[in-house]
């Protein structure tokens, strides 16, 4: 059952939860953003996140940088887009510059490798689930198109490694035509 | 190596960008042709270094840019390629979010967002997959991943303590 948001975040809230989320965010911004905006904050629901991010997913440019400008437009306007931006991007900007001083120096190292790979692991995990939790709202009243929908775009895009803009040429329009006949 | 660096920067991943279409992992291919074959910024493994540096990096995947323009051109480079990978798609987003929200009731909008909602759960799964298939080789690996997916999808825990379990399995070398 989804909670409606009940509160609109400021200008600096909007900042801080963003830049709190990148700084955590390792395996990528999505779970971590989700994680915030929908269970912890309850800004959004799912469902509003999943539409809200699908647009951010097919503009041009990053998701994740596409996402902050779309959900900081609509809780604060351009200034809202440019705090969530400036959040999500600031403080990892730093770190990773960080990180490459460090790794020219101690990039050989054995041990930092073995931890790494523990780190990756688990980032695979929380993408799983995140991609599990957001695939939620597509089953609910016996509701079957959406997640045939996702499944071939699964199968033709991890499995199948076929060509990106292919896959979505043919099948986001004939899903988009799908829900008009439907509506 | 190119007598602007910055320049090149500049202008390869602010085109770059406006093509992306699927996200920044979905450029890397693209991003490795740009950096490791037409301007030879780096080699193939500085590339695959920069790369794997980026996915345990904490902040958007997209970061991976800032660690080329930091090779490439220091810190000045760093800041040059992300403001172009970021900067003029960003812009594109704000106008359109304005543009989108005025049809916020028309029935074509509702339909276009129903639609693209599950090609976008397809997209993030078929990523979730490639990203799980680079970071499991062994069966401690897989375990961290299919512990992690549960607990995270189960309970409420902080995914910190799973990363932080998740470092220490792999102090043992056998992740």
């Amino acid at each position: 059952m989804s909670v409606p948001p009940v509160k609109r975040p400021g200008l600096l809230e909007l900042f801080l939860a963003f830049a709190g989320v990148a700084v955590v965010a390792f395996g990528g911004a999505l779970p971590w953003s989700r994680r915030l905006i929908v269970e912890r904050r309850r800004w959004m629901t799912a469902e509003e996140f999943n539409e809200t991010f699908s647009f951010a997913q097919f503009l041009p440019g990053a998701n994740m940088i596409n996402f902050s400008v779309v959900f900081g437009t609509r809780f604060g306007g351009a200034a809202g887009a440019a705090v969530a931006l400036l959040g999500l991007i600031g403080p990892p900007l730093v770190i990773i510059c960080v990180v490459a001083l460090l790794y020219a120096r101690y990039g050989n190292l054995q041990t930092l490798g073995h931890i790494l790979s523990g780190i990756a692991a688990a980032a695979a995990g929380l993408l799983i689930a995140m991609t599990a939790k957001m695939a939620v709202p597509l089953f609910k009243r016996g509701e079957y198109v959406g997640p045939i929908i996702a499944a071939l775009v699964f199968v033709a895009v991890g499995p199948f490694s076929l060509p990106l803009q292919w896959v979505l040429i043919v099948l986001a329009p004939l899903s988009v035509a799908i829900a008009w006949v439907r509506r | 190596m190119n007598s602007n660096p910055l320049g090149s920067l500049a202008v390869h991943f602010a085109l770059l960008s406006l093509f992306a279409i699927g996200g920044a992992n979905a450029a890397i291919p693209e991003m490795h042709r740009i950096a490791v074959e037409i301007e030879r910024w780096m080699t193939e493994r500085q590339f695959t270094d920069a790369f794997a540096l980026a996915q345990v990096s904490p902040g958007p995947n997209v970061i991976i840019v800032t660690l080329i323009g930091y090779h490439v051109a220091g810190l000045a480079g760093a800041l040059v390629a992300t403001a172009a990978m970021t900067g003029p798609t960003c812009v594109f987003a704000y106008v359109m979010t304005r543009l989108w929200d005025r049809f916020k009731d028309a029935p074509w909008r509702a339909a276009v967002q129903t639609g693209l909602v599950p090609v976008s759960i397809g997209l993030i799964a078929a990523s979730a997959y490639v990203i799980s298939g680079a970071a499991v080789h062994t069966w401690l690996a897989g375990a961290v991943t299919v512990a992690t997916a549960a607990l995270t999808f189960f309970t409420r825990l902080n995914p910190l303590w799973l990363f932080t379990a998740a470092a220490l399995a792999g102090l043992t070398g056998y992740v």
